[in-house]
């Protein structure tokens, strides 16, 4: 899976909760819960669509990881390459 | 022969408009079953039977707006044998139903007769099936990317979060600000608000979730709102007269715990529909419960039931960062349970002073129905609860 494939995939999952960032231009920087309204439920369901999608377990302590659309796809890019 | 009426989905609902049925005459229900859809100030709600019986007549149309208790249909109760269903043709979506339904809604089911042709079954998975009845999503609407272009669980949610995409029209975000505006305005005009409030110390609260949670799969994982609610639920067993109505000039106190849980909508306002028996749920149902809910809300898949249910609300505006919420008490309800953020501050522990993570946490309480001095006890219950989480 290429960075472009992890990039869609974030976007997608991202999109499944807060579903208004579909059409949107996002920074890849921009802080997700802050930018996009997140509560607890939102990110969490997030994550578990990460998951859900890469098979990549996300212990809860990684969670700040993943708060932007850059540090999810590096974090699911790491982590892939390790399995 | 019962009449199935308009149900009253809350003290501020004085009319609603029926999208569809979902049963027909000749079809037999059972008490719970969800027979109609109806669109409210607050969305589209599914609503539910509460007897045995067999659909005799549809006497509303889809698309008609009736007040609140005025007969839908008539249900020949339970212990008739019911007699085969009169052929009938399927009630006709006219101009003015198709205008009532709002935007997202899945269209009318395909009548299903003797005779006619059976529907093409549509590719998808078990799961996605379940899935597609929860949202109340139409999966012939969905295009599959599994095996054979069959349609897969993420296919369903993906739609359904689509569905849910665009911000509510204008006049229904009026129309659902106004009538939060008179369920609040009523509760502050009638019911005599008291309050008290308390910090607690989440230092094991948290250490437990934390360490819970890693033992979970990602799926599993617990939020700290399931431990408060459940928190909540037991020290109602402590001080009962939080959890129930004030009806007639006294307190109705209820047995079973139904907390209505406020969740904010995307497009704006919010809905405090209900989890059922809170109390009688470990704490995974109820997160499992918590997440199911806060998916229907905003796909608009609610049941009547639990927008009438709740016996105490609890306000959760921690992801806010919010130190501490005073909440407004949802009538007929006498009690609501306020909880801020979960955050480091200074605490004193056997003389030292440490960093901890700390709670505030509030009730408002009808002062005819409860005293300062109950609610108190009962605040102090919530804390106890959350020194021992392992119990929860």
């Amino acid at each position: 899976m290429t960075d472009q494939d992890l990039l869609a995939l974030v976007r997608q999952s991202l999109a499944k909760v807060a579903p208004e960032t579909a059409t949107m231009e996002i920074a890849a920087d921009a802080p997700l819960r802050e930018e996009y309204d997140l509560d607890s439920m939102d990110f969490l369901n997030f994550i578990i669509g990460l998951h859900k999608a890469t098979g990549v377990e996300i212990p809860e302590i990684d969670y700040p990881k993943l708060g932007t659309i850059a540090g999810a796809v590096a974090y699911l890019a790491e982590r892939r390459g390790q399995t | 022969m019962s009449d199935f009426r308009m149900p009253s989905l809350g003290a501020d609902m004085e009319a609603g408009t029926l999208i569809r049925w979902l049963k027909q005459p000749g079809d037999e229900v059972k008490r719970g079953d969800i027979v109609a859809e109806v669109d409210t100030d607050k969305g589209a709600i599914e609503i539910e039977v509460f007897e045995d019986g067999v659909i005799e007549e549809l006497v509303v149309q889809p698309g008609e707006k009736v007040p609140v208790g005025r007969t839908l249909a008539r249900i020949r109760t339970a212990g008739i044998v019911p007699a085969p269903a009169p052929p009938r043709e399927a009630p006709q979506v006219t101009g003015s139903a198709a205008a009532g339904v709002p935007a997202g809604a899945p269209a009318p089911p395909a009548p299903s007769r003797a005779g006619a042709p059976p529907p093409t079954r549509v590719a998808a998975s078990p799961a996605a099936r379940r899935r597609a009845t929860e949202l109340g999503v139409d999966l012939r609407r969905i295009t599959g990317t599994g095996p054979d272009g069959a349609i897969t669980l993420a296919d369903v949610e993906g739609a359904a979060a689509v569905a849910a995409a665009p911000a509510p029209a204008p006049d229904r975000q009026q129309a659902m600000r106004r009538a939060i505006a008179a369920a609040m305005a009523k509760s502050k005009r009638e019911i005599p608000h008291a309050y008290v409030t308390t910090t607690i110390d989440m230092f094991r609260a948290t250490a437990w979730l934390r360490a819970e949670n890693q033992r979970r799969s990602v799926e599993d994982r617990l939020l700290p709102a399931a431990m408060l609610l459940k928190a909540v639920a037991g020290a109602v067993s402590d001080v009962p007269e939080v959890n129930g109505y004030w009806v007639e000039d006294r307190l109705q106190a209820s047995p079973r715990v139904h907390i209505g849980t406020a969740i904010v909508l995307r497009g704006g306002g919010l809905i405090s529909p209900a989890l059922h028996d809170v109390d009688q749920r470990d704490l995974g149902a109820v997160m499992r419960g918590l997440s199911d809910l806060v998916a229907r809300a905003r796909s608009g898949a609610l049941r009547g039931s639990e927008l009438t249910d709740g016996t105490i609300t609890v306000t959760n505006l921690g992801d806010q960062g919010v130190d501490g919420v005073l909440g407004i008490i949802y009538p007929p309800q006498v009690a609501l349970v306020g909880f801020g953020r979960i955050v480091e501050r200074p605490w004193i522990e056997e003389g030292r002073i440490e960093a901890r993570p700390v709670l505030h946490a509030s009730l408002s309480f009808d002062h005819r129905a409860v005293d300062g001095h109950r609610a108190g006890l009962f605040l102090a219950a919530v804390e106890r609860r959350l020194q021992a989480p392992e119990a929860l």
